[in-house]
């Protein structure tokens, strides 16, 4: 599993311009699905199973795109005003490297801030592609680009850029090449635009009218020195969803994905975050409605180029999922 | 006359004095958010001898279509916004003064609101927002923004009467041009509105418009929500306008955040605040200016919004994209554009319609 | 007869916080039952109770929203026999300190939250107020207790009993909006023996303090017609501008704005004018902050109506309604229900 996460994180796919990914994750899902399909935002979406008298239709999302950049103008000099493309820390980006869709490398610099008692702004950036002039310049206004970093295996843990949500999609893939037998008709979306307002799920879910939606995506952590106050932690498992500052999951999905851990002995954490949505909250308001919460990976350092994960939390996360679809779904 | 019109012979829509007289009555037109009437009924009464079907929706948009005649046709939404940023009077503070609270219907820039004139109501009677004289202002007063609370609409002492609470206004500005720039009050969006109802009125064969003049963009992309989702075009287009901040910089240095600038024709949204559009209606907008040599511009990425926002999320999805015409002083008493910026937006939305085809859409997003 | 007052201190002293309102619902629907032809579900978990009207079909139907989820806490840590908690919808973190609180662990346990002195608190919030993620819930009980009783994900709501007050008045916490569904249900009860044409859903919505799931959900199940939200408004008190606040007692508010269907409003005035039932117009420039913001939007669009209840101190433990609104709010409410016929429809033109 992990040569296929290293896969994910270091293909780009920033929202809205997912195409590139969607293939990688594609060549991976298609001998494995009953059906796959590409909607009009470019969501993927693998349909495994049939309905059946003891089933359920079931959505599940992990989203395809990384948070990015996009190019707002080029100077006189050649250097690469830009802006951001979801929630990209600004304190993230001087020094940092990254990649535009056409190939073009640069790295981000800053503007002089002698003085300024208040942290750097965006405005203040630039990404210098060594070009010395705007006619010698190989970016555009408009065009996108992508954090650069390697994937490091540093055993236990993973770190690497995109693991928001590219370990979602692994354990979607993962899941779905173990799951057997289940009595559900089952979605796998791999989804666009999440870090821009959750829109690719929102369509998707409209299209598929499921019964039960689940989002795998990762969530933070509370326990780095000086932190938030958050009582999730790397390698205490994966985490169920109570609410987020998005959505109030489902109780009765986070009782059924409680009861299944515990009696899988598998090991979870309850999840509260205070900051930040998922797909989950689009799924839950689609037509009628959708009971909906979310498996969550705990992630350190989220939206930075070194996203830091549990390779136990993750197997285990694919574990609880696959528990999850193998029986009939009670909803009390 | 032969209603038996090859596409070929068709005429392109175009800007002239006619054109330029709709625009006119739809910019001093009043229509704030909610209460878009008096824009409505321009509208009915200009599209209703040129199309198949039309009709008002619960939330007051208008909603027209207009079938083509070709195989194989794409249904293309086209979206416009009646509505404009105004204000509504909250309260009547002193009756017999004619003084009145309001509050901001959109995105009013407070800066500009003190010491404007003012239409009320259906009857559009005269107001102003009025300021405490400077000789009676401290220094510390001047260096604090007006914030709308403190402001107050004056219809002057003894016509309490003639408005009343629950009205809406806007500015008083009248139409007219100069040299090369038209100036008026609600260019945003009332070029998209003229825009598309030039296009109602030479809609090209190759598709089917559905011509969709929308409520409440300006509160929230509200109208074009509801209007996607009962039309199911496979396509949207938003025609709005969007800043032009090309004014100099305060040091003489590069200005690096211009939005747009006038002049330089169409401008077509990469991504906003609200959409991300579709790469292969960027493509495909792009290379149809190019082929037929009408300038554009790639609007800057970020911030702001349009009816895309709303349309490309309904139901399943629908590829969309945003052009607009640059303006200088958007929601603002006044506003600026190029007469030539908005010639060549409705050259290039009715050279790419005539040109569209579902094979635009046969490669995935 | 539900007997109202009594009905809204239970509705009140019953939890039903966003996400989680199965309690509050149970009791509603028990008032509802006898009182509708069919109730039900959604799959958010708002309560729909249908009132069949005797119109030929296709009948139009009138949907009246009343969200039943009210504010609260949620526990995000157990440190000891402390709590640290985040909120369910908006709450002023002011008005906490020093509020009795029940803890719904393993068991109901009464706690209270309370603020740390400044010294334990950090550096940059030992002055002013403190914020919620420095505020703790002492559960009184030992650390050992605590941990076995409660644990993350828990929910915390008021324990502030209701006040009956002078004047037919009641303060208490979730009369935000719990004072709409006893409107609602003053109307199902005067609407018992009255023929109507249109079908009327009576709708418990959920989870309006948050995402309004509940009324996205309810009116694209039930694609009414006309939809009404019935909500709460600001009370006159000290500090609240006289343009955007009512006195208690003086009756329901309609609002008018680009979020109402200025056709829906003007029926409304009409009829209140004609039943001489007291009102205000309330001016909502922008949207109204209620369900109706989600009801006009959903599918095609509806024609939305705000009918409110002034109630002063929203979001605190001791909002206070006059008990006279509410029954002034739920008359209007039946009595525009029992005119509506095949005609309405056409009469509600965008432009006169």
């Amino acid at each position: 599993m992990k040569s296929l996460i290293q896969k994910f994180v270091e293909t780009p796919g920033p929202s809205g311009y997912e195409s590139i990914i969607r293939q990688v994750i594609r060549a991976e899902v298609e001998p494995l699905a009953d059906q796959v399909t590409v909607d009009a935002l470019g969501n993927l979406i693998v349909r495994k199973g049939t309905p059946s008298s003891n089933g359920m239709k079931i959505m599940l999302a992990a989203h395809m795109d990384e948070i990015g950049l996009i190019a707002t103008h080029i100077d006189e000099n050649g250097f690469v005003r830009f802006t951001t493309i979801g929630g990209v820390r600004a304190y993230n980006c001087p020094g940092g490297r990254v990649r535009f869709l056409n190939g073009t490398r640069g790295v981000i610099g800053i503007e002089n801030l002698e003085g300024q008692s208040s942290p750097p702004l965006i405005d203040q950036m630039f990404i210098d592609v060594g070009a010395g002039a705007r006619k010698d310049c190989s970016v555009r206004v408009g065009d996108v680009a992508v954090f650069e970093r390697p994937y490091l295996d540093l055993g236990k843990r993973l770190v690497a850029k995109s693991m928001d949500d590219r370990i979602g999609v692994a354990v979607l893939i993962e899941t779905l090449r173990q799951i057997d037998n289940s009595p559900h008709e089952i979605y796998f979306v791999f989804s666009v635009q999440e870090e821009v307002g959750v829109r690719g799920a929102t369509t998707a879910a409209y299209g598929i009218d499921p019964q039960l939606g689940l989002a795998v995506d990762v969530t933070g952590t509370g326990d780095t020195p000086k932190g938030i106050k958050m009582e999730v932690g790397l390698g205490k498992g994966p985490a169920i969803k109570v609410r987020d500052a998005g959505m109030l999951a489902d109780p009765r999905v986070v009782d059924w994905m409680v009861r299944t851990a515990e009696a899988s002995k598998i090991p979870y954490q309850m999840e509260i975050l205070e900051r930040g949505g998922t797909d989950a909250r689009a799924i839950q308001l689609t037509r009628l409605g959708v009971p909906a919460g979310c498996l969550s990976i705990p992630c350190r350092y989220v939206h930075s180029p070194s996203e830091m994960v549990d390779f136990d939390d993750v197997e285990n996360a694919v574990r609880l999922l696959v528990g999850l679809l193998s029986q009939p779904v009670d909803l009390k | 006359m032969s209603s038996q019109t090859s596409p070929q012979e068709k005429q392109a829509p175009r800007v002239g004095a006619a054109q330029l007289k709709l625009l006119e009555r739809l910019t001093n037109a009043c229509a704030v958010s909610g209460d878009e009437g008096e824009v409505r009924q321009i509208v009915l009464d200009e599209i209703r001898p040129h199309v198949d079907e039309v009709k008002v929706d619960h939330l007051g948009n208008v909603l027209a279509s207009k079938a083509g005649s070709t195989q194989d046709r794409l249904r293309v939404m086209l979206a416009a916004h009646m509505d404009e940023i105004g204000f509504m009077l909250t309260q009547n503070e002193d009756k017999e003064g004619g003084i009145f609270r309001f509050g901001v219907v959109g995105g009013v820039s407070p800066s500009h609101l003190a010491g404007q004139p003012v239409l009320i109501g259906k009857g559009h009677v005269p107001g102003v927002i009025g300021a405490k004289p400077v000789h009676l202002t401290t220094n510390d007063e001047l260096r604090t923004p007006l914030s709308v609370d403190s402001l107050r609409i004056d219809v002057g002492p003894g016509n309490s009467s003639k408005v009343k609470v629950g009205d809406r206004a806007t500015f008083a500005t009248r139409f007219s041009r100069t040299g090369a720039s038209l100036r008026a009050k609600a260019l945003d969006d009332r070029l998209g509105v003229a825009t598309l109802i030039e296009l109602v009125k030479n809609a090209p064969a190759n598709i089917d418009l559905l011509a969709a003049f929308t409520v409440q963009e300006e509160v929230g992309l509200r109208g074009a929500k509801v209007a996607a989702y009962a039309l199911e075009p496979d396509v949207a287009i938003a025609l709005d306008s969007t800043p032009a901040n090309d004014l100099p910089t305060w040091d003489g240095s590069e200005n690096t955040r211009y939005n747009t600038r006038l002049g330089e024709g169409p401008a077509i949204y990469v991504a906003d605040a609200a959409t991300l559009s579709d790469p292969r209606l960027i493509r495909f907008l792009v290379e149809t200016a190019l082929a037929a040599g009408i300038s554009y511009q790639i609007r800057q990425p970020g911030g702001g919004g349009t009816d895309a926002g709303a349309m490309h999320k309904q139901r399943a999805g629908i590829p969309t994209v945003s052009i607009s015409v640059p303006g200088r002083y958007l929601h603002t008493p006044l506003s600026i554009t190029r007469l030539s910026d908005w010639k060549n937006t409705v050259a290039l939305v009715y050279t790419a319609l005539s040109q569209l085809t579902s094979d635009l859409f046969k490669v995935d997003r | 007869m539900t007997e109202l007052l009594p009905f809204l201190k239970e509705l009140i002293s019953t939890s039903g916080l966003s996400g989680y309102e199965s309690p509050v619902r149970d009791l509603i629907e028990a008032a509802w039952r006898p009182l509708a032809d069919e109730v039900s579900t959604s799959r958010m978990g708002s309560l729909h109770a249908l009132k069949v009207g005797r119109g030929a079909e296709p009948r139009p139907s009138l949907m009246l929203a009343a969200h039943m989820d009210a504010i609260g806490l949620i526990v995000t840590g157990v440190v000891g026999e402390f709590l640290r908690v985040t909120e369910i919808g908006g709450l002023d973190p002011r008005v906490l300190p020093g509020q009795v609180v029940t803890i719904h662990g393993r068991e109901n346990l009464p706690g209270v939250i309370v603020q740390p002195p400044a010294h334990l608190l950090p550096p940059d919030n030992r002055s002013g107020p403190a914020t919620l993620q420095n505020l703790l819930v002492d559960t009184g009980l030992s650390a050992g207790e605590t941990k076995r009783l409660v644990r993350v994900g828990d929910l915390i709501s008021f324990a502030q009993p209701p006040v009956e007050m002078a004047g037919e008045l009641l303060a208490g916490h979730s009369l935000d909006n719990r004072a709409s569904v006893a409107a609602i249900t003053h109307c199902l009860e005067e609407l018992k023996n009255r023929p109507i044409l249109w079908d009327v859903w009576a709708t418990a919505t959920t989870q309006e303090e948050e995402t309004f799931a509940g009324a996205y959900t309810s009116a694209f199940q039930l694609r009414p017609t006309l939809a009404i939200a019935i909500d709460v408004t600001f009370g006159s008190s000290p500090g609240t501008p006289s343009h955007e606040s009512f006195a208690l007692g003086s009756g329901p508010t309609l609002a008018l704005g680009p979020n109402m269907h200025p056709g829906l409003h003007k029926a409304f005035v009409a009829l209140a004018d004609r039943l001489e039932i007291p009102y205000s117009v309330d001016i909502l420039p922008r949207h109204s902050g209620t369900d109706a913001y989600a009801l006009q939007v959903v599918a095609e669009g509806i024609p939305t109506m705000v009918v409110s209840i002034p109630l002063r101190y929203m979001h605190t433990a001791v909002e206070m309604v006059a008990m006279k609104d509410i029954t002034r709010a739920g008359r209007l409410l039946a009595e525009f229900a029992a005119s509506l016929d095949e005609k309405f429809m056409e009469k509600l033109s965008w432009d006169d």
